[in-house]
């Protein structure tokens, strides 16, 4: 499963789970992202065993649901960032979270190779991108993701005007576009 | 973008999610914060699990039922699949209440922090001029709504804070249905609507 450059192929992967329930495939997965997961989950608020929990809901959740991955819409770390994203919903706000409709074309089913190589590249180019961002921006970007923070309450923390807070991520979000571009 | 970081309050969350189904760009747009925020959970830390973790997680999807396949959220109407989940169907499953001059609306239960509901304005009928306290989000579902500055059709989103004060009108046609979310009351101009808010809810 190991990939020229060094990355496991996370998609293939999910797609051995789907495919063959393998156990030895959703370790090799487990191992790397439940415990981001579980990070993931302390930056928001949770404590550690509460995050213990979630992230074992979301990699079970990873199982349950692997027919519904589609490996040329989005990257592995995408999908399960959007399933810890919903599970941190559930267990630290208790509402519901709205899901826009599902396009009505729908997965192909056998999804074009380049698009698949295409959508899982992103998470990796992503992270460059990230990455060379000014330290200030990059941090704002990661509080917004992490921190279960409105931009206001980004504002009390850091002692920075709104304003200031909206166009930085802003231009971080812009230099993250024409770096993908 | 904070639609996608899951820091929206739910009725917030119901508007955005409504207008992504009705709009691609958007949709894209969601897309990639997805993925900015799966390229974050990517350079997150570790925080090690514990050591029977696996397994018990393997005991975990033992016990999970047999993956149902979800029954895709239907349309209803002008209320796409998210709205008509809230509401149990399309615009006549809607249970209005009149606010006069033929206005009507239906609040919808969301969380606390935010107020979602329906408008019903009929064709050429103006909402009564107000300002904000905090932050509206009104998305059109039918018909159409000018106001001083713009013109917003189905699908459009229009987005007013503290700054702005307007008199959305209907345009002539089908009756304009909003759906619209703010999070904080609405400031009325004139002194009757200031007097009927607290009891109209809007």
């Amino acid at each position: 499963m190991q990939a020229d450059n060094g990355n496991t192929d996370w998609a293939a992967l999910v797609l051995r789970v789907r495919d063959h329930q393998d156990k030895a495939a959703f370790a090799a997965l487990f191992r790397h992202f439940a415990p981001r997961v579980k990070a993931f989950l302390m930056k928001s608020g949770a404590d550690a065993a509460l995050a213990e929990e979630c992230a074992q809901d979301v990699m079970a959740t990873l199982w349950q649901k692997s027919h519904l991955f589609d490996p040329a819409r989005a990257s592995v770390a995408t999908w399960v960032f959007t399933i810890a994203r919903n599970r941190r919903i559930d267990a630290l706000r208790k509402s519901r979270r709205p899901e826009p409709e599902d396009l009505p074309w729908g997965p192909e089913p056998e999804p074009d190779q380049a698009e698949v190589f295409e959508a899982q590249q992103d998470t990796d180019r992503l992270g460059a991108a990230l990455s060379q961002l000014p330290a200030k921006q990059r941090a704002l970007i990661e509080r917004a993701y992490y921190g279960d923070l409105s931009h206001s309450e980004i504002a009390t923390e850091t002692g920075l005007p709104l304003g200031t807070i909206k166009s930085r991520i802003r231009l971080a979000l812009e230099k993250l576009r024409q770096q993908m571009s | 973008m904070a639609y996608s970081a899951g820091d929206l309050p739910e009725a917030f969350n119901l508007v955005v999610a409504t207008h992504v189904s009705l709009c691609d760009e958007c949709r894209a747009r969601l897309g990639a914060f997805d993925a900015v925020g799966g390229a974050v959970l990517s350079d997150a830390d570790l925080a090690p699990m514990a050591d029977d973790s696996l397994a018990s997680c393997l005991d975990r999807i033992d016990m999970l039922p047999q993956a149902t396949t979800r029954q895709p959220l239907q349309r209803a109407g002008c209320f796409p699949a998210p709205l008509a989940d809230y509401i149990g169907g399309g615009p006549e499953a809607v249970k209005w209440r009149p606010l006069g001059m033929g206005v009507k609306q239906a609040m919808l239960r969301t969380g606390r922090d935010a107020v979602a509901r329906l408008l019903y304005i009929p064709a050429g009928q103006a909402v009564p001029d107000h300002g904000h306290r905090g932050l509206e989000l009104t998305l059109v579902l039918q018909g159409a709504f000018r106001d001083d500055s713009d013109r917003f059709g189905p699908g459009d989103i229009e987005i007013a804070d503290e700054a702005v004060e307007h008199t959305p009108v209907a345009e002539t046609g089908p009756a304009c249905i909003c759906l619209a979310a703010t999070d904080a009351p609405l400031r009325f101009n004139a002194l009757i609507p200031r007097l009927a808010q607290p009891f109209l809810r809007i």
